[in-house]
């Protein structure tokens, strides 16, 4: 089996549709999608028409949760206020702009989805299997919860998403943890291209990280004509994330530029 | 019938249904400190050892377990964690299993010891933080609760941390009014910025009327009843008790600011006090009703 992971669209139409082309030609035989649709970027019915007309098996996000059930957040948690100002522009936006006959489709979507690989069970959550919105970061996730949660959840390979930064792992059972990332913004690595995750079952190292190009100029101009907020902007243009920080553990920040 | 001279029955204090283990706490210097704040609310100090150091030993033992339980995340606190004797072997032994925190109050991390923790922030396994305690921007504000001299010798710290490139979590209690909303955290941002450190973060805690805060200003109110404060479902899963708890020498406890209270004490192991509280401490109000986690 090959198939392809997409996680935090956070509206990239733009990154989506180069991500899709991109696993297309890599021959893949299914996509999936983590969640977290909308946030952040321009026009989130583009996103969903792209999504749905494609029949992508989706998960929910906390995103998608609180949208479709027009809540009254994010559900991110921010207690920092500038991360909370910045978290309600971009959540107001995506209420406002979130077309209706999508919202039944965000409510009813499910936490969990499990596909058999050819004997490798998979397990595709947002956060995490126990947690919607649980952040299962590289540098504070220990090997031995790992192997509790994958247990639990009965996954050989859990695919997650959630904290919009990428990583793997292959723990001591051989079950395997893969953060595919997000493709609505980049990794806070100085660089713009954004990163989905790529499994080949027939290969021994299974998974790959892969990197996409797309034109973000041309998402810049739809987020100025959109008029959110320079920040957001600014973190298409260099990479570096100018926002939602408060999240980040002490060794993703310190990787950052702020 | 009630009469308006009959006292209302109280409503009985929520339950907090034990999620899982997420947090391990150890007191790893029980309530030692070089310093004695006026509102330390387990009345740590120099001369305090109502509860003990722990050993070694006892701090592998109660990781082993956490580790077993599925543990997440470890805090290191006091006390002053630093002035344990095998703090080094504590960090390493802490950071081998998982991401650890260390609650400081800074005054003894010299040009050796920074380096050595910016070493190990750097090549460890896991995540290594640490919070660093200022009670406020100036001399003034903070050495009246921290003690003479404290302002300044905190803010040597974190300038050294600064330029080692680490990036501590600048713990403010707000112990008088000023330092509480959103103006104040902003204005501490910029202050920590103004040190050197490149990405400030700060956490602003609720004052607990406890410990020696009782002797500076008073203790809590006599009860109030829970019932008009329902426990939503969202509050009671994100309350410490829910996910964490904390090992010391003399047994397992709900959770970090009731290690003076024997009936919070849980048992011997992390194993044996995994099970349901009952928020019956008047302190649990400030994590419920004023929002307190000691967590970053």
């Amino acid at each position: 089996m090959r198939a392809a992971f997409f996680g935090g669209i956070y509206n990239n139409h733009l990154a989506l549709a180069a991500a899709m082309a991109d696993a297309r030609a890599r021959g893949v035989d299914a996509l999936y999608c983590l969640g977290d649709v909308g946030g952040f970027g321009p026009h989130p019915d583009r996103s969903l028409e792209l999504l749905r007309a494609s029949g992508m098996p989706t998960v929910q996000g906390n995103y998608d949760h609180s949208i479709g059930l027009g809540l009254e957040d994010c559900g991110c948690g921010y207690t920092d206020p500038r991360d909370n100002h910045f978290a309600r522009i971009s959540y107001a936006y995506t209420q406002e702009k979130t077309s209706s006959v999508h919202r039944p489709w965000l409510a009813g979507l499910p936490e969990r989805l499990s596909v058999d690989a050819e004997g490798t069970r998979l397990v595709m959550v947002h956060g995490s299997p126990r947690q919607q919105n649980e952040f299962l970061w590289e540098s504070t996730t220990p090997d031995p919860f790992l192997e509790r949660l994958l247990e639990q959840a009965g996954a050989d390979v859990l695919l997650c998403t959630h904290t919009g930064l990428h990583w793997q792992r292959r723990l001591r059972s051989g079950r395997r943890v893969v953060n595919v990332g997000a493709l609505g913004r980049p990794a806070n690595d100085g660089a713009t291209h954004v990163w989905y995750a790529l499994l080949d079952t027939r290969k021994p190292e299974p998974v790959e990280l892969i990197p996409v190009a797309y034109d973000f100029h041309q998402l810049v101009r739809e987020m100025r004509e959109e008029r959110l907020p320079e920040e957001f902007v600014e973190t298409i243009l260099t990479g570096w994330w100018t926002t939602c920080l408060e999240i980040l553990p002490a060794r993703e920040r310190l990787r950052g530029r702020y | 019938m009630l009469t308006t001279d009959t006292p209302r029955p109280l409503a009985p204090a929520p339950t907090v249904r034990f999620r899982w283990l997420d947090t391990l706490w150890l007191q790893v210097t029980g309530t030692l400190c070089n310093i004695a704040c006026q509102h330390c609310f387990i009345s740590c100090g120099p001369k305090a050892d109502q509860v003990p150091m722990m050993t070694l030993a006892a701090c592998e033992e109660a990781l082993a377990e956490g580790t077993r339980l599925g543990m997440r995340e470890v805090y290191f606190t006091g006390g002053e964690p630093f002035l344990h004797p095998e703090i080094q072997a504590l960090v390493d032994r802490a950071l081998a299993l998982a991401p650890l925190t260390i609650i400081t109050n800074g005054l003894l991390l010299d040009d050796a010891r920074v380096e050595w923790l910016a070493e190990r922030f750097r090549t460890a396994r896991y995540s290594l933080d640490l919070r660093v305690s200022l009670d406020g921007m100036t001399a003034a504000q903070n050495d009246p609760v921290r003690g003479r001299g404290t302002f300044e010798r905190v803010v040597s710290c974190l300038r050294r941390l600064g330029a080692a490139g680490l990036s501590p979590v600048v713990t403010v209690v707000e112990h008088e009014t000023g330092l509480e909303g959103n103006a104040a955290r902003q204005a501490f941002l910029e202050f920590v910025r103004g040190l050197g450190i490149r990405q400030p973060r700060v956490k602003f805690l609720p004052l607990l009327r406890l410990g020696r805060e009782v002797r500076r200003t008073h203790g809590y109110e006599p009860e109030e009843a829970w019932g008009a404060h329902a426990l939503a479902a969202s509050v009671e899963s994100s309350l410490l008790c829910a996910s964490s708890r904390i090992v010391t020498a003399q047994g397992v406890f709900t959770c970090p600011i009731l290690i003076e209270k024997p009936d919070a004490r849980l048992g011997d192991s992390v194993g044996q006090a995994t099970r349901d509280i009952s928020l019956k401490w008047d302190a649990c109000r400030t994590c419920v009703l004023d929002g307190l986690r000691c967590n970053t």
